[in-house]
């Protein structure tokens, strides 16, 4: 496992809170997953090919992730009840800028 | 007594069973039995990123340590069952005591087809299933490495496109006279040719491997009556159901484990989900499917009836690969027959090939094309009728298709 973690909040759509140490390197949506955060349901294992990843950016946060490629783009565009700060958390490399970000999560990712 | 589910197979219908078991209220024991030494993980990532370098191990697993011991599943790795027996209810394992359920679930997977012609036992020859495969893959993937592939289907590809990546001299070697004949269209097998190709892979279309040679280890192929030199060989020719157990045990099997939509095999106390199962298909006929897709729903549906509360699946199948920069993902099953449309050129690699029968969207194979794949998914599972020559019309946002 990779030494340095950055700490990313994510926040249940009923209000529970995670705060959890990812690895430097790893996607937001493996932080998650891997700590069992539910909410985040990620069938396919992070390919972006199944748009089941899907979080809330806090808006602090919104200007310091790198923007979003094509593909992540149009996925998107046909996750459920998406906003304009969504974002497919497997396309999110946790890196140093991005230490304390906090991620909402839908209520369903289906 | 609480009651107890016993799972064979910890990959990764193993795991999402254990999961929705829980995520369903199941209260009762849990045992989750692996061949293999490691915790349950992903496969996808062993024939890309991971053999490539740039996901380490630890990034494979499925769920954290902690998860099995916080769900209650007893996780029993390095452990094989030898047998079932149905009418005590006991898995009967290799080493060790037998193990009593009240319920199972097979999730057993599949195997490797071993190439069978001589020297196929050689030192060199390689196979891709598992990490255990892809690390001693890796060991030897030096730059410069002649690396033969016998097989170009998804994982002979996604292997030849890594090993071009990292240097090696790459060839393909397929008895079929396109690429990936069984998966996709012959549209998308010109156009994956001719990207493997333009990356320096060699193709050899309709060449049946006859022999592996070398004295101490591989030092050529014979195909097509040729020698080609070769340091490498990694064999891809496809995979079989592990359906043995429940064969021998007297359950219903046709390359796989015959279950009905709620995952149940013949006999009450046993379902089966996965790579392993022939089920009932979302067009209503006996499938086997090989994808991450089905290991997860038909999971889920099998947690489901196995507490009691079963629910029809049907889901539409869905694939992915990645060659290259290229993103392939298809959604439904297509057949030869199928009427074909394309959408976009190919030329701009970003473009999709619909499957219409009987008017109806069957199946959609989109490469960087998330918009096609994702609306035509949607569209195959409601069996859409669309005209073709509005579905090949870019002018016409995929969106508006569904409206």
């Amino acid at each position: 496992m990779a030494a340095k973690t950055i700490t990313v909040t994510y926040i249940e759509d009923g209000g529970k809170e995670h705060r959890i140490a990812v690895p430097e390197g790893w996607s937001l949506m493996e932080g998650a997953v891997k700590h069992l955060v539910p909410g985040i349901d990620a069938d396919c294992g992070g390919a972006c090919a199944c748009a089941t990843c899907q979080v809330f950016v806090d808006p602090a946060w919104e200007d310091k992730l790198a923007p979003k490629s094509d593909m992540e783009e149009t996925m998107l565009d046909f996750a459920p009840e998406t906003k304009p700060n969504s974002r497919l958390s497997c396309q999110i490399a946790a890196t140093p800028d991005l230490d304390g970000i906090v991620l909402r999560l839908p209520k369903s990712q289906h | 007594m609480p009651e107890k589910i016993v799972i064979i197979g910890a990959g990764q219908a193993g795991a999402q069973a254990v999961q929705s078991l829980r995520a369903e209220g199941f209260g009762g024991g849990i045992t989750l039995i692996g061949e293999e030494s490691w915790p349950p993980y992903q496969r996808p990532p062993l024939s890309k990123a991971y053999l490539l370098g740039q996901f380490e191990r630890p990034r494979l697993f499925l769920k954290p340590d902690s998860f099995y011991a916080e769900a209650g599943c007893e996780l029993r790795l390095n452990a094989r069952a030898r047998a079932i027996h149905r009418a005590e209810r006991l898995v009967e394992m290799e080493s060790g005591p037998s193990i009593a359920y009240d319920k199972l679930l097979l999730a057993t997977g599949t195997r490797v087809r071993k190439l069978t012609c001589p020297g196929a036992e050689l030192p060199g020859v390689h196979y891709l299933r598992g990490i255990d495969d892809v690390d001693a893959l890796q060991a030897v993937f030096q730059s410069g490495a002649r690396l033969a592939v016998v097989g170009g289907g998804y994982i002979g590809l996604e292997v030849a496109a890594v090993a071009a990546k990292r240097g090696l001299d790459v060839t393909v070697f397929e008895a079929m006279d396109r690429l990936m004949a069984r998966a996709v269209s012959p549209q998308l097998s010109a156009f994956y040719a001719a990207e493997h190709a333009k990356a320096g892979v060699k193709l050899m279309l309709r060449t049946g491997v006859e022999a592996i040679q070398g004295t101490d280890r591989v030092e050529g192929i014979r195909a097509g009556g040729t020698v080609y030199p070769a340091d490498i060989v990694l064999v891809g020719i496809g995979v079989l159901a592990n359906d043995d157990l429940a064969r021998v045990a007297g359950l219903g099997c046709e390359d796989g484990i015959i279950v009905d939509k709620n995952a149940r095999t013949g006999d009450a106390h046993i379902w089966a989900a996965g790579d392993c199962t022939r089920h009932v298909g979302h067009e209503g006929h006996a499938i086997r499917l090989e994808c991450v897709q089905n290991a997860i729903d038909q999971a889920k549906h099998a947690a489901l009836a196995m507490v009691g509360r079963p629910k029809d699946y049907s889901e539409v199948p869905w694939f992915w690969s990645d060659q290259y920069d290229l993103k392939l993902q298809i959604a439904g099953l297509a057949r030869p027959t199928d009427m074909i449309v394309q959408r976009g050129d190919p030329a701009n690699r970003k473009f999709a090939v619909f499957h219409l029968r009987d008017g109806a969207v069957a199946a959609v194979e989109a490469v960087n094309a998330a918009p096609e794949y994702m609306i035509g998914k949607k569209l195959v599972a409601e069996g859409r009728r669309i005209a073709p020559e509005r579905l090949a019309d870019l002018s016409v946002p995929m969106k508006q298709m569904a409206a």
